[in-house]
């Protein structure tokens, strides 16, 4: 039960882009096409499970017992940068095809906040392993689902004759208030 | 003539928010307050002219492949210090701010300015940029946060209890305090600035 209850508010109730604000660069730089928002879903779910995996192991094993939590920080962002780099090299032996599709999205996970935020967020919660992992899945999917929607209404957005001075940008971000506003509705329901 | 330009750029012409849209995650999350806004912006630029200094004066020093994990080690360390120093000087602004002061270090503004500007520039120049680029993140941190405060609550905090303004009483639109007025107020910001960066420049 408790796990149905982490799933559910890391996708729709604590909505990672739409109510806790992580990862807006990708969110507003790679949403104008719901193709390449797949593309970028599928990075950001692979590297983000992982991420959080890892970052469990080292602050439960590493730095905890050896009391040095104010390492936490460096570790975690030289993990995530490491672990980024690790994927890529992997991918591009194992399965040329998803290196591909997700190649040119792995070097901008690295800056993404989405991911450090997801791993701190879980240490936090003093998640244990299991919940952590499907924390960062249900993350990733919450992810996935803010991003393809938005690029699916961006997409409509460029036939619609907006104002002069709102075009671009400042739309985007009145669409995605609106997004976040029907998100609300979910608030409650866990 | 030259430094002043580079510092005044952050501002309007170059802010990092309203024209180069960098950082906007912590931009976003924390202006729940003008107060909020205010020290977010002034870690951020605690830990911006630190590493633009220190990495212009390691700039020859590191090899060129592995720069970026450098830069990332010499803000990772800055941003530990500003945590270790908020949580002891404003435990407030440390609780309100939470997972947002260790994010700093994947702010984008932070990493860009090491590669852009630090790891080209003398040590001088590297500082005015990290100063004028920090204020002018912190001046539109402050903006927004205020806007949502007034709209949303109506009353301005620049600082808890000695800058402490009640702009009208009774209750305000409470859903710009919330998630999707950050967004809103945001995206009529943008379109303000780019119209007086019109007009300026």
């Amino acid at each position: 039960m408790d796990y149905l209850v982490i799933i559910i508010s890391a996708i729709f109730v604590n909505n990672i882009v739409l109510n806790r604000f992580l990862g807006i660069c990708p969110f507003i730089g790679v949403s104008s096409k719901v193709e390449t928002a797949i593309g970028m879903t599928g990075a950001v779910a692979f590297v983000m499970t992982l991420a959080t995996i890892i970052t469990y192991l080292l602050q439960t094993y590493i730095l905890v017992p050896l009391s040095i939590t104010f390492m936490q920080t460096i570790t975690f962002i030289l993990i995530i940068a490491s672990l980024v780099q690790l994927v890529e090299i992997v991918l591009k032996k194992v399965s040329p095809p998803m290196y591909q599709a997700l190649g040119i999205f792995l070097p901008l996970i690295t800056t993404n906040c989405a991911i450090m935020g997801v791993a701190l967020l879980a240490v936090q919660n003093n998640y244990n392993l299991v919940e952590s992992v499907l924390f960062g899945i249900a993350n990733a999917i919450g992810f996935g689902l803010a991003l393809i929607l938005f690029a699916g209404i961006r997409e409509h957005l460029d036939l619609v004759d907006v104002p002069k001075p709102m075009r671009g940008v400042p739309i985007a971000f009145i669409v995605a208030g609106l997004l976040s506003l029907a998100f609300m509705g979910f608030s409650g329901i866990v | 003539m030259k430094q002043w330009e580079n510092f005044s750029k952050g501002f309007i012409r170059d802010n990092p928010v309203f024209v180069l849209f960098l950082g906007l995650c912590p931009t976003l999350a924390v202006t729940t307050s003008a107060y909020n806004g205010l020290g977010m912006g002034l870690a951020t630029t605690f830990v911006l002219v630190m590493s633009n200094l220190v990495v212009s004066i390691i700039k020859n020093l590191i090899p060129g492949k592995v720069r970026i994990p450098t830069f990332i080690v010499v803000i990772a360390s800055f941003v530990t210090m500003v945590e270790m120093l908020t949580q002891a000087f404003v435990p407030d602004l440390y609780e309100q701010l939470g997972i947002f002061i260790p994010l700093i270090v994947v702010n984008c503004l932070v990493l860009g300015r090491s590669e852009a500007f630090a790891s080209k520039n003398d040590i001088f120049s590297a500082i005015i940029d990290g100063l004028g680029m920090g204020l002018g993140f912190a001046l539109a941190l402050t903006v927004l946060g205020a806007v949502r405060e007034v709209l949303g609550s109506g009353s301005l905090t620049l600082i808890p209890d000695v800058a402490e303004f009640t702009i009208y009483q009774g209750d305000g639109m409470l859903v710009f305090v919330l998630a999707p007025g950050a967004f809103l107020a945001l995206g009529y910001l943008i379109m303000l600035a780019d119209k007086l960066k019109k007009k300026m420049y």
